[in-house]
């Protein structure tokens, strides 16, 4: 099959075009979008023929008989199909290898590994950037840096295909990193404003904390091999059947899975390292739609459902109860929804939704629900970027570029008719309303949750059910809703920063000059033209439609038999409870009571309005959602200060107490036991003490500052005299 | 074999003479022209090593192309061509300390390895062999240095041209 | 003739280069030893490949020698910048990597 067998294609295209954008961009007649929109359609072409191939393999395979124990014991290394006779098929994976090069039997290389999960992948990742790409033609219209602009979101696709396709933990390290680089490029677009520069450095930090964890769980990963087989290796199928083998103590499997976890924490924005995700609001709107639906945060997701068994076995998913997984996409679920009660930023309301559905599905993962976590992968993409796109549109024809809810939309339904539409319908999917795509993923998790022993998760799962249509339901009645606020009264706000505290008003504030510039009249809003609209209602179909893919009721499970790689797990490890009516209607219910309550309180004017201008409790308890549980403040106050502290306090140490206790109090020290005065005991230590801190911290600099002569000279001498020692060292040593 | 050893010792005295004069002279272009004794030394080293074809090339680029742009580059920075105390820094000593520090590290570790061992020429090698080598074997390595040579051409001439 | 007699002298040459590109104060000079290390390199290389009768060693030889050429290309050109910034070509007055 000529596209599952050359799936390199897919990610390399979109490379090339980053390299020619860059370079010929500037002088093609639209600046090197056209590159970029084409060169992406090609990948989402070659795409659709890989998960066309892929469906054709899957159907064409030959049910195996009862043999499901002779099975190969290896996640991924052959990919089942329930027959309609019960019986599974197996369908390995199409991985074609390169080696790049060999050393001490270690074998370094590239190669792509096809199957269910990364046909997938590459058809939602292509997809949604083909769209984005379309829709960034419009929205960057005139931008400043129009070109970089497409030549960064065509590397960005790119790094997430390479990711997507990796057969090897290593390569998908690569394409993790790159993507990280590429998410710090684009929200960092506006660059020159200070907010946005600091936002691109804090998502590309607060990542590469937890790209630390990745790192020592792909070296661990391949001990992990090396500890089942003898020899270790990078390669996933070889991970996954060696964490599966049993050969292997728990423990080490659990501080694999750990490292990894820390990884899909720092990448998925999971608590407590989701704080750069809404300040990677900062970017481009499109961007924040590619970041949140395709790439970048679900590469996280997309990790885990990887190297699912070394999770499975390492934090012993198939017992119930509670492992890290679980709890964290749990706690995540329920801060990221109540966070998203208060931001009056449209993005960043949809920005804390997005971790919250993370949450989910981390969670899913984490209770063994490998199909309901990565089918709710799939539908998030497609309404999540329907809504970022959606708020995108609202701000660039309906609020003269602001993302301020409060101060510059309302009403905007009668203006945006296209936008309203397809904005509700992604809202009622996201928050799982019968039978749009978000219904199906999500109850699908939450059954498995109880079906699979984590009843605590699936009540978890509920409260942020409700959460999450209440929200949504705030934030449709402040922007579509009501009287419109943006007004005339400021014909050009954005251009003065200080009347908008929020990031975003500053950085879109270029496009509000260039588009006043361009089109001239901005006094209306109105409808955005067809270059947005049509990626719009493209995704509200897939919102409607996507869902149908897996319902179950309706005996359609096409999502399990195509994708799931299922043959490999011990018979309980992806738990499928049958569809339960009752757990659906409360569910549904649940999500609608949401509805409800913030419609009575937005629309009815019901219940405690203002609630928090006059209890004092209230105050305190929406100051902390505002104040994001204060983790900015820890991590930026306690923890990097805290760091910096020692190792200054350290110096002092050192000083004070070998330099002074050592030098000034053996000659102060005997004059003290002449006077042998209390007072003068007390004031020689306190005062000795603070004058020593002081001196010692100059002394300690000072004598550092020695060795730093600025001379060349004298540190080429220094490093002949330490060549000079080395070799001596090695001779005496040999 | 004697005459061999004769004429390496009379070559090996001149080069370190002419080396410490490098590193020891007063004037700047005494030292170029020191430098010139200790390459031509070289040189005449691989005619008795039977490498003619590297010594000839050491004579042409060395003493013909360097030496030329050393002292262009003496006069074009107006260095002292007079005897000048201030050649030296204040790290001479230290300096010598640690050059001496390393001879002896590399001497004792060479009379280590090879103490007895005997260099035995029977002919001198060809240049076709060079040659031979240069554009078979070692052609990728022949290429990437002629693209040095370019990038390091352009690169100076961008560096000292005035804009 | 014993290998070691010019593997000595190049490491006497060696260590001349090396407390030349230290202690003088004039940039040419500098580069001047820099060139002397070089020459010492390379004759190590011929020795080795006179003993190991070996055409390699002369290649690399070849190698060494274009590099040096571009080097003093380079070194050249930096210096003139250097002498036409600070109107010196004193190294104790390039001292900005001062801390």
């Amino acid at each position: 099959m000529f596209f599952l067998d050359h799936a390199w294609l897919v990610p390399l295209i979109p490379a090339v075009s980053f390299v020619a954008i860059l370079f010929f961009g500037k002088r093609l007649p639209r600046n090197g979008a056209e590159l970029g929109v084409v060169s992406v359609g090609a990948s989402f072409v070659l795409s659709c023929g890989a998960l066309i191939g892929w469906v054709q393999r899957v159907n064409d395979a030959k049910p195996a008989g009862s043999a499901l124990g002779g099975m190969v014991h290896a996640f991924g290394q052959s990919v089942g199909r329930l027959g309609a006779e019960g019986h599974v098929a197996a369908v390995s994976p199409v991985v074609h290898h390169l080696t790049w090069w060999r050393s001490g039997g270690i074998e370094f290389g590239a190669g792509t590994q096809i199957d269910g999960l990364a046909v997938m992948m590459m058809f939602v990742v292509t997809l949604i950037s083909f769209l984005v790409h379309v829709y960034s033609t419009e929205y960057m219209h005139g931008d400043r840096r129009f070109t970089y602009f497409f030549a960064a979101l065509s590397l960005f696709t790119a790094s997430m295909l390479l990711l997507v396709v990796a057969d090897n933990t290593l390569q998908l390290l690569v394409g993790w990193e790159l993507v990280g680089l590429c998410s710090f490029m684009l929200i960092g677009h506006w660059w020159e404003e200070k907010p946005n520069s600091d936002a691109a450095l804090k998502a590309f930090l607060t990542t590469r904390t937890g790209d630390v964890g990745l790192t020592i769980g792909v070296i661990m990963t391949f001990f992990l091999v090396q500890r089942a087989t003898g020899s270790g290796s990078f390669n996933i199928l070889a991970v996954n059947s060696a964490a599966l083998s049993g050969h292997v103590g728990h423990s080490f499997v659990f501080w694999c899975a750990l490292a990894l976890f820390i990884g899909i924490i720092g990448k998925s924005g999971q608590f407590p390292l989701h704080t750069w995700l809404p300040d990677a609001m900062a970017g481009p709107t499109p961007v924040s739609a590619l970041i949140h639906a395709a790439t970048m945060v679900v590469a996280g997701v997309y990790l885990g459902a990887r190297l699912f068994p070394v999770f499975w076995t390492g934090f012993n998913i198939h017992d119930g109860g509670v492992n890290p997984m679980a709890l964290i996409g749990g706690i995540t679920i329920i801060i990221g929804a109540a966070l998203a009660f208060v931001q009056d930023d449209i993005k960043k309301v949809l920005a804390y939704s997005t971790i919250s559905q993370l949450g989910y599905m981390v969670m899913g993962l984490g209770v063994g629900a490998w199909t309901a976590a990565v089918f709710h992968l799939f539908t998030h993409a497609f309404f999540k970027a329907n809504l970022f796109l959606g708020a995108g549109s609202v701000s660039h024809s309906g609020a003269h570029h602001s993302f301020d809810m409060k101060k510059d939309m309302g009403g905007l339904r009668k203006y945006m008719p296209i936008t309203f539409a397809t904005f509700l319908i992604g809202s009622l999917a996201l928050a799982g309303i019968f039978p749009l795509a978000g219904f199906w993923s999500k109850d699908e998790i939450l059954v498995t949750a109880n079906a699979a022993n984590y009843k605590f998760f699936f009540y978890v799962g509920l409260v942020g059910a409700f959460m999450t249509a209440a929200y949504m339901t705030r934030c449709i009645y402040l922007t579509f809703f009501g009287e419109y606020r943006g007004g005339h009264a400021h014909a050009a706000p954005e251009l003065d920063g200080t009347a908008h505290g929020a990031v975003e008003d500053v950085a879109d504030a270029h496009l509000a000059e260039v588009a006043e510039a361009a089109h001239g009249h901005h006094d209306e809003p109105h409808e955005s033209n067809g270059l947005i609209t049509v990626p719009l209602i493209v995704l509200t179909v897939f919102s409607v439609l996507a869902g149908f893919i897996n319902a179950a009721p309706f005996h359609i499970e096409k999502f399990r038999d195509w994708f799931e790689p299922r043959v490999a797990f011990p018979v309980s490890t992806i738990v499928h409870p049958a569809f339960s009516w009752p757990k659906a209607i409360i569910s549904v219910a649940i999500a609608l009571a949401g509805f409800a309550v913030a419609y009575a309180y937005y629309w009815l004017g019901l219940g405690p309005q203002r609630l928090a201008e006059r209890n004092p409790l209230a105050r305190a308890g929406k100051m902390f959602l505002v104040k994001k549980y204060y983790l900015d403040d820890l991590y930026e106050k306690v923890i990097v200060a805290g760091i910096k502290g020692p190792i200054a306090n350290a110096v002092y140490w050192v000083n004070q107490h070998i330099i002074d206790n050592v030098l000034n109090y053996t000659g102060r020290g005997a004059k003290a036991l002449g006077e042998m005065t209390y007072e003068y005991i007390d004031q020689g230590v306190i005062d000795g003490a603070v004058n020593g801190l002081a001196a010692g911290t100059g002394e300690a600099g000072g004598a550092a500052r020695q060795l730093q002569t600025g001379r060349l000279q004298f540190y080429a001498l220094l490093l002949v005299l330490a060549v000079g020692l080395f070799s001596l060292a090695l001779w005496i040593a040999s | 074999m004697i005459a061999q050893n004769v004429a390496f010792g009379i070559l090996a005295a001149a080069m370190v003479v002419a080396a410490l004069g490098v590193v020891r002279t007063n004037n700047v272009v005494h030292a170029a022209l020191y430098l010139v004794v200790v390459l031509a030394g070289g040189a005449a080293q691989f005619i008795l090593l039977g490498q003619e074809f590297v010594a000839w090339v050491q004579v042409l680029v060395y003493i013909g192309a360097v030496i030329v742009l050393f002292l262009f580059g003496i006069m074009l920075t107006r260095a002292p061509m007079h005897p000048d105390e201030s050649l030296d820094n204040d790290l001479k000593w230290p300096a010598a300390v640690t050059a001496l520090f390393l001879a002896g590290v590399l001497g004792s570790l060479l009379i280590d390895a090879f103490h007895r061992t005997k260099i035995d020429i029977r002919q001198p090698i060809r240049t076709a062999a060079v040659t031979n080598a240069v554009f078979r074997t070692y052609i990728i390595p022949f290429e990437v240095v002629g693209v040095l040579l370019l990038a390091a051409l352009v690169g100076a001439v961008v560096l000292a041209r005035k804009d | 003739m014993l290998l070691n007699q010019f593997l000595l002298l190049g490491a006497f040459l060696f260590a001349t280069g090396v407390y030349g590109v230290m202690a003088r104060r004039n940039s040419v000079l500098v580069l001047m030893s820099v060139e002397l290390m070089l020459a010492a390199v390379n004759i190590n290389l011929v020795a080795f490949a006179a003993y190991q009768n070996n055409v390699a060693g002369q290649v690399f030889a070849l190698f060494v020698l274009t590099i040096a050429a571009a080097e003093v290309g380079v070194g050249l050109a930096i210096v003139l910048l250097i002498y036409r910034n600070l109107r010196s070509s004193d190294l104790d007055d390039v001292d900005v990597l001062k801390g």
